[in-house]
């Protein structure tokens, strides 16, 4: 059993009240709250050991680039990559999947050739590819799901041609909760020698990753989704395909020797980060991944499974409530409309009780194309959320419900 | 006083009965259902000021030398603000719709609704409304 309520002692925000209200933070799916520790590591360093990293004799850069290295053995070892060197450091997911996105294209796809990505993607890996359309004449194919939100992966096996090249898809959706069957996508696909990249934003945060046991050619995510700081995420390619790949940026770190003849590039991963990195950042994000190591990622994962499980029994009595995403395997949130009310007012109203929850698209208008919705209330758990608040959540929103049982139109 | 300010001081009376957030939001509500909406011609893109979340339709009339809105939104919170608005600077002419400082906004405690980021937009609204006192005033003067 974890002790949550030592747990919530970490997260200094989670003392707040807002609108006189105890904070009731249930929008974890955007971003989580920071632990002390990962706190302090980011004053610590920026107060003891702040200088640039890598090319620095001094003192201060040796420790600055070691803690920066150490960082990215810690993320290695957090998603259990083969070598440190399949890291790279990225803003985020958003950059991570872009990075991929241009380099993969630019260098293995010509005209004809398709990308196969899922109807439940965030616009981060949608728009990326479609930027690319506008450097060559690639088609991008979408594995549907269903009504319940199941990805139907066993269409995958023939959508796949002979002008395939890359399926990229989400391990999690952030608006339905689904959690795809990965390793059976990436058996597929590798069966026709197709490589695979997978959306970690939101599935790291709450499932044990093992990159090399999901045989995953690209995973990426972010730091600030798994109580790290904002601006730093993570790209992690196998490195056979990283060596292949063409640099995204030019600038410093990124290059061997530089002539106006022409330049050479650097090796793994300092080819993939040009400019100085964000050396603290990635400390503070090793920070975040030691704290949940030390409390355990799979205990978390049982932890919050039964949040979200107690979540939707408790919201099921709310008259009118409809779930958007009941997958059988589902992670970390619920998404859900009741009755005709506008997510925005539920969520809006939500906010005046001191709760934070999201409404809208959650980035991700295809899924509500689906379900002929504009949006979703969504309420998204993490580690330090409990039992109580979600009564009071429940408790909110039949108060909320029924404030609009008047409406005469 | 101007009949804009005998509105404004109305509707601040009128909300000052609780403390209690929700009741507050719920006023607007019943404010937004009492309220005439727009002629469904009206509800096009025309007339649409869009949020990233919630949809608006304004449309004015002058009347006589008088200003008369109509609004409607999609989402019932919003649609009370605008049916507040519209009760309010109705019926005035263009100047004073103009020279309205709208008081009210803060004095209900509103003012979160006016951060430009806020997606129901009602800074837009309002920025919507004074245009069209705007445009009849130029109008009249010609």
């Amino acid at each position: 059993m974890l002790d949550i309520e030592s747990i919530r002692k970490d997260f200094p925000i989670l003392g707040q009240k807002v609108y006189g209200k105890p904070l009731i933070y249930f929008d974890n799916a955007a971003t989580t709250q920071k632990p002390q520790i990962v706190l302090d590591t980011i004053v610590g360093n920026y107060s003891t050991q702040n200088a640039n990293i890598h090319r620095g004799v001094h003192f201060l850069s040796q420790t600055a680039t070691m803690a920066h290295e150490e960082a990215r053995a810690t993320v290695q070892k957090f998603i259990g990559a083969e070598k440190s060197c399949e890291i790279i450091f990225t803003r985020g997911t958003t950059e991570a999947i872009n990075l991929v996105a241009d380099s993969f294209v630019r260098s293995q796809c010509v005209d004809g050739d398709e990308i196969i990505v899922s109807e439940m993607e965030h616009h981060s890996n949608i728009v990326p590819w479609q930027l690319q359309q506008q450097r060559k004449d690639i088609k991008i194919k979408v594995i549907p799901f269903d009504e319940r939100g199941h990805l139907q992966v066993e269409k995958l096996e023939e959508m796949i041609t002979s002008r395939t090249k890359l399926v990229s898809v989400t391990h999690v959706s952030n608006t339905l909760g689904t959690v795809n069957p990965v390793e059976e996508i990436v058996r597929i696909a590798h069966a026709h020698n197709v490589p695979v990249l997978v959306d970690g934003a939101q599935s790291t945060p709450h499932i044990k990753v093992d990159v090399k046991k999901l045989d995953v050619d690209f995973f990426v995510f972010s730091g600030h989704k798994v109580y790290g700081p904002t601006g730093i995420g993570v790209l992690y390619g196998k490195e056979a395909w990283l060596d292949k790949l063409p640099p995204y940026q030019g600038g410093g770190e990124m290059i061997k020797n530089v002539s106006f003849a022409g330049t050479t590039f650097n090796e793994l991963p300092f080819k993939f980060e040009a400019g100085t990195p964000d050396y603290i950042g990635s400390t503070a994000l090793s920070a975040a991944l030691n704290y949940v190591s030390a409390i355990g990622i799979e205990k978390i994962h049982a932890y919050e499974e039964s949040l979200r499980l107690y979540a939707e029994e408790k919201m099921k009595e709310i008259e009118g409530m409809r779930f958007i995403g009941e997958n059988d395997q589902k992670s970390g949130l619920v998404s859900f409309l009741v009755g005709n009310i506008h997510p925005y007012d539920v969520g809006t109203l939500l906010d005046k009780l001191g709760i934070a929850v999201r409404t809208g698209h959650h980035c991700a208008e295809p899924v509500m194309h689906h379900f002929g919705i504009e949006g979703t209330v969504r309420a998204s758990f993490a580690v330090y959320n409990t039992k109580e608040e979600i009564d009071v959540f429940v408790a909110g929103l039949a108060r909320v419900a029924s404030m609009f049982n008047r409406k005469k139109h | 006083m101007s009949l804009i300010d005998e509105r404004e001081e109305e509707i601040i009376e009128e909300f000052s009965f609780s403390d209690d957030w929700l009741d507050i939001y719920q006023l607007i509500i019943d404010k937004g259902n009492d309220g005439a909406g727009i002629d469904a011609r009206y509800k096009d893109d025309s007339h649409l000021i869009e949020g990233c979340q919630s949809k608006v339709w304004v449309n004015a009339e002058l009347v006589d030398g008088k200003v008369y809105y109509q609004g409607e939104s999609n989402t019932e919170i919003v649609n009370g603000i605008v049916s507040i608005l519209v009760y309010i600077l109705s019926g005035n002419e263009p100047q004073d719709i103009l020279d309205a400082k709208l008081t009210f906004i803060d004095k209900i405690g509103l003012q979160e609704h006016l951060t430009p980021t806020r997606s129901n937009g009602m800074l837009a609204m309002i920025k919507q409304m004074r245009l069209y006192a705007m445009a009849f005033a130029a109008q009249q003067q010609k």
